[in-house]
């Protein structure tokens, strides 16, 4: 029997949070090694707290970049969140103090949590966002500390558990007519354009 | 002197963040808004979904992702649980690696 208080959406989160955890080992070993110091690193997970934008960053710097060009690339990859910040406004908290603090985990994950469990979205992205937090923030720590001695995640293929577990959060919701126009009409024809060169690329490696 | 990019890096992506939650806050959002936006974020997730499977740095790969991901798209449709999914995502790419 689950304990009390255990809420189904638990189990998600704490999965996503651990795979997410696992990247930020990743993370925080790249970001020594590009130059940052193991305090700039811990700061960056706890203060920008938006994986695809903080990698994007170090690349920058890692390529010795001019720090504007590493700002605006991580921005860039930033700007989704404020697509998911119009989603989740309606259901955050109201008080100005725990809105303000909530809309630090607006990303992918929690985003994706709510949208799955339209029963309790509130919990449900306050759960994801929570645990993602944590265990970003202490793999970027556990990374930074030890540096290159650890392997690459994607050997256990994690970098296919990331894909699929916002598959397995969103997928359900394109059975709603609406979201399944939305997402083909602009989507469509750039995945045909994308399989399209596909062919053209593989040829060309191999 | 990394810290350049850090801090200007934190303040943007809160204002991205915070930009819908703090001019909303005063439950105004118009029905189109939250309509588009409730709209656009499944369309978004699938991006990023296909960019994750398929994204080798600027070009596109079909690699031992793809795999499991494929596995993971047959175990939505048989409505597995969330925790399976991932798993067999991982372990189908993590083997499909290890024999190539």
């Amino acid at each position: 029997m689950p304990p009390c208080g255990w809420k189904p959406y638990f189990g998600a989160a704490i999965a996503i949070g651990i795979t997410t955890g696992v990247f930020g080992i990743s993370f925080g070993v790249l970001s020594v090694a590009a130059g940052l110091s193991v305090a700039e690193t811990c700061a960056m997970s706890l203060l920008v707290f938006t994986g695809a934008s903080q990698f994007a960053a170090i690349g920058v710097v890692a390529s010795a970049g001019a720090p504007v060009a590493a700002v605006a690339a991580g921005l860039l990859l930033g700007v989704r969140n404020a697509a998911y910040g119009l989603t989740v406004s309606p259901f955050l908290p109201r008080r100005l103090v725990p809105r303000v603090l909530s809309t630090q985990v607006i990303i992918d994950e929690s985003t994706a949590l709510a949208l799955a469990n339209p029963d309790d979205k509130t919990g449900a992205f306050i759960a994801g966002g929570v645990s993602v937090f944590v265990f970003w923030n202490l793999g970027t720590l556990f990374g930074a500390l030890a540096g290159s001695g650890i392997g690459d995640p994607s050997r256990f293929g994690l970098d296919a558990a990331f894909p699929a577990s916002l598959l397995a959060l969103v997928a359900p919701r394109l059975r709603d007519r609406s979201a399944v126009r939305a997402f083909l009409q602009p989507g469509l024809p750039i995945i045909v354009a994308g399989l399209a060169i596909l062919p053209g690329l593989i040829g060309e490696r191999a | 002197m990394t810290w350049t990019v850090v801090l200007p890096l934190a303040v943007g992506s809160f204002a991205l963040k915070a930009l819908g939650p703090l001019l909303l806050r005063g439950g105004s959002s118009t029905d189109v808004l939250t309509k588009v936006s409730a709209l656009l974020t499944p369309a978004l997730m699938m991006a990023l979904i296909a960019v994750q499977t398929f994204a080798v740095e600027r070009s596109l790969q079909v690699d031992a992702r793809a795999a499991g991901v494929g596995v993971a798209a047959l175990a939505v449709w048989r409505r597995l649980p969330f925790v399976a999914v991932v798993v067999l995502a991982a372990a189908t790419a993590a083997a499909v690696r290890a024999l190539s």
